[in-house]
């Protein structure tokens, strides 16, 4: 099985590599091929590890070679393979495989081809080490391989300012968020003397609360910056500034969720620490609610994707909080197929509109697009929890979760935004394949994606539409591992008409969008109707304004201080100081040069010179000496 | 009459060495720059043997021996490197022996 274990981790290096040779020259297709074969052997080495996993209960733990090893530090490099690690490992090959082959049709007139490639494979060995790794030190090199990939990704096109800018700004969000990972790390190996997962959760049940609680709160600041938790949230909506199997493969199927990961790891940890539990969940249904009424008002359905990841990031953190750990994968991993559908879904809207991304320009694109159409629609059903698709198995849980556990507000909160999910859903799906025809009066001619990227969609298709019937063998499989806390309903009534109820919510939610929204007076906005200019729209439109409240008060603040600092101190003392320093002994030598003028007899005055000043010094210091008493 | 002590042995040497010290810097003669410099030693060599005999220690006067021995053996040296300079450029001025100025 090792066998399998190390192809699984590094056939996505190898093709990154092979991409990255034919990195600077023009398009070349199999710098787009062998990535995708690479990551095909990876999926199917996962597959094995999966079925082995799967079939004997047993672990693969291998240990390749030391890391470090000083005095009482013990880092390997050490990977291992149970049932949360495989369940990651076939989320990440399964979208990264198709979303590797539907790039090479999306990047087809790229170029920079070649690069892109490169560094998507880089971005997929880089998640695999984060999930596949058996210590947190190694964990902690996959978080920061994963955001250099995702500032590569988002910033892919470079010669755009937004790009660039949204890139810079993912990274160093990432980094504040990191920061209080590391600082989370190191007082885990401070407190338990290793930082080895098996070892030190063992040792974590015989620490002090509070110890426990702050090692709780630093790793899930890290959670919360790779999953774009308020208040760090506001990079992963201009992250889709990055090519849209970027969006697909990084900000919605895998990397953001890696802090889900760490809490459905780290869940010996969190279950001795309730209270931290119960923050994590009610962090959760805030983001979840919050990021879906951004998305209702959103122009850009990339953006309107984005804040759905968002909302769904918020749903796992809130099932993980409550100790619905498994509950948490599952959605996780529906999620992931799903979301990326939708993601792929809208690059081919967008690849069919020139890159117009507002929904308003666009209608009746179902005529021309029908597969992709199916594809997305398929993909809102299952984002909005519909039966029998697998966010209905995997959301569903999670309400009931919340509510059997008693927290009604937090179950609240998420019906509720259960209802938003499927409205601003269906009214983007309303927008761009049905209504009315806005878009050839603009002068779009959209035209159908290349037939082998909707197939290589399928995948994805299928299994957001199955996913859910898995739950009973995917319960089984992970228990073995994670608390198996079933979340029953203990009257039937009360369950069929929770179930129910919710499912109406959602038709009813998805049949106002569809009305609102098909409607053939839906024109493009232009700023003059009353909702536009109604408080509400124009406070989601801008986010609530967090952005423009971190531009005030925290970027142009920093930039003065930064300034001051460049101009006042480093200008004026720190350089000025070196430069001085240069200076002096530049002059001295300018001024003293013409000693050496290679005239013994002026050469013999100086050394003169030079006599009656030390003989001179000689004789000072003797009396100093001799009058303070030193020399006696 | 007035005995003459180891002062008068000092001054002499230090106006002899002072005497000398000028002559090193202002002469232009490496001829008179080479007397300049026995000036200089031998002022050295008078308070050497000044002090030997003032302390009644005989070192002083054995190293006022080597100063002398090490003098000669100069003065050797650099007349017979004068005595080259003087037949390629016929001259001994000390301005123009600049040829190592960088």
């Amino acid at each position: 099985m090792e066998l399998f274990l190390y192809t699984a981790l590094f056939a996505p290096f190898v093709g990154s590599m092979f991409a990255a040779f034919f990195g600077a020259s023009p398009k070349t297709l199999i710098a787009g091929i062998v990535p995708s074969i690479m990551l095909g052997v990876s999926l199917i080495s996962s597959t094995v590890l999966l079925v082995f996993v799967l079939s004997t209960g047993q672990h693969v733990q291998v240990e390749m070679m030391t890391w470090m090893h000083t005095g009482n530090l013990y880092i390997p490099f050490g990977f291992n393979v149970d049932q949360i690690t495989v369940t990651m490992m076939m989320v990440v090959t399964i979208v990264s495989t198709v979303v590797h082959v539907y790039a090479i049709g999306y990047m087809s007139h790229d170029k920079a081809f070649n690069r892109f490639f490169a560094w998507l494979s880089a971005f997929v060995f880089s998640m695999m080490i984060l999930v596949m790794s058996d210590n947190f030190a190694g964990l902690f090199i996959g978080w920061e391989g994963v955001g250099v990939c995702s500032w590569a990704l988002i910033g892919f096109w470079y010669h755009k300012e937004s790009a660039t800018w949204a890139a810079n700004e993912a990274f160093i969000m990432n980094r504040i968020a990191d920061l209080g990972m590391l600082i989370g790390i190191f007082l885990i190996y401070w407190n338990t003397g290793t930082l080895q997962y098996a070892e030190s959760f063992e040792a974590m049940k015989h620490l002090d609360t509070d110890i426990l609680t702050s090692i709780g709160i630093f790793l899930f600041i890290g959670a919360m910056g790779k999953s774009a938790q308020f208040p760090l949230h506001t990079w992963l909506a201009d992250a889709m500034e990055g090519p849209t199997p970027v969006s697909a493969l990084i900000h919605a199927a895998t990397m953001v969720t890696a802090g889900v990961y760490l809490v459905v790891r780290s869940n010996e940890l969190y279950a001795l620490i309730p209270n931290v539990g119960l923050f994590i969940a009610s962090l959760g249904a805030f983001v979840a609610i919050f990021a879906a009424t951004m998305a209702l008002v959103n122009r850009d359905i990339k953006r309107v994707i984005a804040y759905s990841t968002l909302s769904q990031l918020g749903y796992m953190f809130a099932a993980a909080g409550l100790g619905a750990y498994w509950v948490a994968l599952f959605h996780l991993m529906a999620h992931a197929f799903f979301k990326a559908l939708l993601f792929l879904g809208g690059g081919n809207v967008m690849h069919a509109m020139n890159d117009e991304l507002d929904p308003f320009k666009m209608g009746g694109l179902g005529k021309t697009m029908k597969g992709t159409m199916i594809l997305m629609t398929l993909a809102s059903v299952a984002l909005a929890g519909l039966f029998p698709l697998a966010g209905f198995f995997s959301k569903d849980m999670i309400l009931e979760a919340a509510f059997v556990e008693h927290h009604y507000i937090i179950y609240t909160v998420l019906l509720l935004t259960a209802g938003l999910t499927a409205f601003y859903s269906f009214r983007i799906i309303a927008l761009i394949f049905h209504g009315e025809d806005r878009h050839t009066a603009l002068g779009f001619h959209p035209h159908e994606a290349y037939p082998f990227m909707i197939k290589a969609m399928l995948p994805l298709a299928v299994l957001a539409a199955i996913a859910g019937f898995a739950r009973p063998y995917y319960f089984d499989m992970v228990t073995a591992i994670l608390p198996d806390t079933e979340y029953h309903i203990h009257s039937a009534a009360t369950y069929w008409i929770m179930t129910i109820g919710t499912q109406l919510f959602v038709i009813t939610a998805i049949y106002f969008a569809y009305k609102k929204y098909m409607s053939s007076d839906i024109k493009v906005p232009d700023g003059t109707s009353d909702m536009e200019n109604s408080f509400k729209y124009k406070l989601l439109i801008n986010q609530y304004y967090i952005p423009h409240f971190y531009e005030e008060f925290l970027v142009k603040p920093y930039r003065s201080l930064s300034r001051v600092f460049w101009k006042e101190i480093d200008m004026k003392i720190v350089d000025a100081t070196v430069d001085g320093i240069a200076n002096i002994i530049y002059s001295t030598g300018e001024n003293t040069r013409g000693m050496q003028s290679g005239n013994l007899s002026t050469m013999l005055k100086w050394m003169v010179t030079g006599l009656v000043i030390l003989l001179s010094l000689a004789v000072a210091f003797g009396m100093a000496a001799k009058y303070t008493n030193l020399g006696v | 009459m007035m005995e003459i002590g180891l002062s008068h042995y000092l001054v002499l040497s230090t106006i002899l060495f002072a005497i000398g010290l000028v002559g090193v810097m202002r002469r232009k003669n490496l001829l008179l720059l080479f007397f300049s410099t026995e000036i200089l030693l031998n002022s050295v060599n008078i308070a050497f043997a000044a002090i030997s005999h003032y302390y009644g220690d005989l070192t002083g006067q054995m190293f006022a021996f080597f100063v002398i021995a090490i003098a000669a053996s100069e003065v050797a040296v650099g007349l017979g490197l004068l005595i080259v300079w003087h037949k390629r450029h016929n001259n001994i001025d000390l301005d123009t022996m600049s040829s190592m100025k960088g």
